[in-house]
């Protein structure tokens, strides 16, 4: 009984601590805005919020509502991290396999800019690729059509839009595609497990992909054109372009930043992970005749990623909150817009604070929640 | 007898509301922020990141512009010592909060008083000190000389948080051009990116875009459209919930306009004690008892006069020698011509 009153007592006492704490802090707020005459209530956000946002995933302009403008900035936030996410990914697996290269060149190259970026300031960089990338790219005018289509300008990077007629048709064959890859990857590990014979799985997957999207062309009336960006002048010396995708020079210089700083730890998590593969697991594979690649990715791979994933994880949040930078250099992210303009707006502090918070917790969370299944996925099940 | 009674109640009770004023008018006058100002010997005041004119420091850190010389108004008069200012720089963002919270005491930071501000938020705007409206600029080159040449898909580089935004939409909406804000959270990355070439125009209030020109690589590639688009008052805020202190920064602004009218300037602001015109001598203390009112001592306006000068050299000293806008416009006195226009102090 005394035992378990001692170790009940402290957690009482610090859970009154917490619990007065917050209740100071909120009850001061309380008073001191009454003081100042602020009201404090959410009713703002289903309010005309009357500014405009540059770049928008969702249909939006100054006639909506507070609440609109949020889901503006967050829509915001998770692109740039999504991309972000998936370039710092993939660099950050080939920077890290690259330093591990037998050629010298390759993994002194890959060890330079891992050195380089990790160790300047995010900040800086995300400045240097908006203002000095920027100043060096051409005047809409000046650009040259890359491909004959695409234009990289000052004002940001002109796309081809993709008009489809039967969309639909072609979104089934892709359906259609991965469900037979799926298939076929089942029916040849049976194969292999029963008969020991190896199918081509990869070819054929390769085939799949090509076959089933082109029969939706040729059978399904399926029809692809595309709309190519036009030069339109809006004054003397002031151009844009008109028709097709325009991606901001805000975004593309965010996530290359993101990406590029990001990735040289994730090729460090990378690297460790392969490392700490014990030699002998190599050595094994090899005696039983399995190939290099087959050696990576059958016995390596599935043993350095779970070394791998948790600081990864890491990595992954920490870009995400990373991204609220993007206030710097005017790409209209979460902070920017709500925390920023909307709060400006509103004088609404301490409630757009909080539900900017609440918000980048939650990101967070998921991220967490996702990778943490997904480790648990590849950990060894043990027996 | 009862007839007696109730007026002895009715007089008491008059007695009693006079006297509950009285105490309540004394209990007024203990400002908390004065109090504190002199507690500390330093006025706090919120400036901007450098906005030449208005609020910029040099390679020294002297502050100056016009927006500083009211908070050294301020401390003229309360702490007898104009160099007695704290200057904190402030984003557009964190202006507001800075105030409320009560980082700084005066908000003197080119900003502009509009209803919800002033209902809203718990700031109280004192007066004006530069009237302003929302202008563009635009690359010579362009050809652009109005804005009624402004065609689609035009974008516009300015800052977040401001009025601006607001009248920007409203603006381009009631011409019916689509638009493309680019919108910064620091002036200078507005002005970096629009000399990059990223924006076709740059909009922000007119003084801005004037004393920001002066930043650019090549100041005379540039030019402001002569059409402005919005109302911008400009002026100091403090806090609500302290009128004593409200009336003090509203009453050394007031103070400096004031005494341009009169003809006072720093030279003469002594001299100027001796003079015919009783408003002259009220405000150079030498008659009446103006600082009591708000528990300072009767100099306060003749230090401010003395110290940091009267209107007209502030603006001279700060806008016009400095050849950002050499024509003062609507920030004449309404004696000549212009707008400005404030009550006597009496």
């Amino acid at each position: 009984m005394d035992l378990k009153l001692q170790k009940i007592i402290p957690q009482l006492i610090t859970v009154l601590v917490v619990v007065l704490v917050f209740g100071f802090f909120s009850y001061n707020a309380q008073i001191n805005m009454e003081n100042r005459g602020i009201d404090f209530g959410y009713g703002f956000l289903s309010q005309e919020s009357s500014f405009d946002v540059q770049f928008s995933l969702i249909e939006y302009d100054g006639s909506h509502s507070y609440f609109r403008a949020y889901l503006v900035g967050l829509l915001n936030t998770i692109l740039v991290s999504v991309i972000g996410i998936i370039i710092a990914t993939i660099l950050g697996v080939i920077v890290g396999i690259a330093r591990l290269s037998p050629n010298y060149l390759i993994n002194q190259f890959a060890a330079f800019y891992v050195e380089f970026f990790r160790n300047i300031p995010l900040l800086l960089q995300i400045f240097f690729w908006y203002f000095a990338a920027l100043r060096a790219l051409p005047l809409p005018q000046d650009a040259d059509a890359m491909l004959g289509v695409f234009f990289l300008t000052i004002k940001g990077l002109y796309v081809p839009a993709f008009i489809w007629e039967n969309f639909s048709v072609f979104l089934y064959s892709i359906i259609a595609t991965i469900i037979a890859i799926v298939v076929i990857r089942i029916h040849a590990r049976k194969v292999q497990e029963t008969q020991g014979k190896q199918l081509p799985v990869f070819w054929i997957s390769v085939g799949l992909i090509f076959i089933l999207p082109l029969l939706s062309f040729l059978i399904g009336g399926v029809r692809l054109s595309f709309e190519v960006p036009v030069l339109k002048q809006l004054a003397t010396t002031s151009f844009i372009y008109e028709g097709g995708v325009s991606l901001p020079p805000e975004l593309i210089a965010l996530a290359l930043s993101l990406s590029l700083y990001t990735a040289t730890f994730i090729a460090e998590c990378v690297r460790a992970g392969i490392q700490g593969v014990g030699k002998g697991q190599k050595e094994a594979a090899a005696s039983i005749g399995l190939t290099t690649n087959q050696i990576l990715k059958l016995v390596v791979m599935p043993q350095a990623l779970r070394i791998i994933i948790p600081p990864t994880t890491n990595q992954y949040l920490n870009l995400t909150k990373n991204s609220s930078l993007a206030a710097a250099i005017a790409y209209p992210d979460l902070v920017l817009v709500f925390a920023g303009t909307a709060l400006m707006q509103t004088g609404k502090a301490i409630e757009i604070v909080s539900i900017t918070m609440f918000t980048y917790l939650s990101l967070s969370i998921s991220i967490s929640i996702f990778m943490n299944w997904y480790n648990k996925k590849i950990a060894i099940q043990e027996k | 007898m009862f007839k007696y009674l109730k007026q002895l109640t009715s007089l008491v009770a008059m007695v009693a509301v006079l006297f509950t004023f009285t105490t309540e008018t004394m209990a007024a006058k203990k400002s908390k922020t004065l109090k504190n100002t002199q507690k500390k010997g330093f006025v706090r005041c919120g400036v901007s990141q450098g906005l030449p004119g208005f609020s910029n420091a040099d390679a020294a850190g002297n502050w100056t512009g016009i927006d500083v010389d009211v908070c050294r108004a301020v401390a003229a008069a309360v702490l007898g010592d104009a160099n007695k200012v704290k200057f904190t720089p402030l984003s557009a963002k964190e202006r507001f909060t800075a105030l409320t919270s009560g980082e700084i005491d005066i908000l003197s930071r080119n900003t502009t008083w509009t209803l919800s501000r002033d209902a809203d938020i718990g700031l109280t705007f004192v007066g004006v000190n530069f009237y302003d409206g929302q202008g563009f600029m635009v690359r010579k080159s362009s050809g652009i000389t109005s804005t009624s040449q402004f065609k689609d898909g035009i974008s516009a580089c300015t800052n977040i948080g401001t009025t601006t935004e607001l009248n920007m939409r409203d603006f381009f909406n009631s011409k019916g051009i689509s638009y493309e804000p680019v919108a910064f959270e620091k002036a200078d990355e507005v002005v970096a990116a629009y000399d990059a070439g990223r924006c076709d125009t740059y909009t922000t209030d007119k003084s801005g875009l004037a004393a920001q020109r002066t930043k650019m690589s090549n100041p005379d590639e540039h030019i402001v459209l002569p059409e402005t688009v919005s109302k911008e008052p400009l002026g100091p805020v403090v806090r609500q919930g302290d009128s004593v202190w409200e009336d003090i920064v509203r009453w050394s602004l007031n103070a400096m306009i004031e005494a341009e009218e009169y003809g006072i300037t720093s030279a003469n602001a002594d001299s100027m004690k001796t003079s015919d015109n009783p408003a002259v001598k009220r405000l150079v203390g030498a008659e009446g008892e103006l600082g009591a009112a708000f528990g300072l001592d009767n100099e306060w306006s003749l230090r401010i006069i003395k110290q940091v000068g009267n209107y007209g050299e502030s603006y001279k000293r700060n806008i016009a020698d400095t050849g950002i806008l050499p024509d003062r416009g609507p920030n004449e006195l309404w004696t000549k011509g212009g707008i400005l226009y404030v009550p006597p102090a009496r």
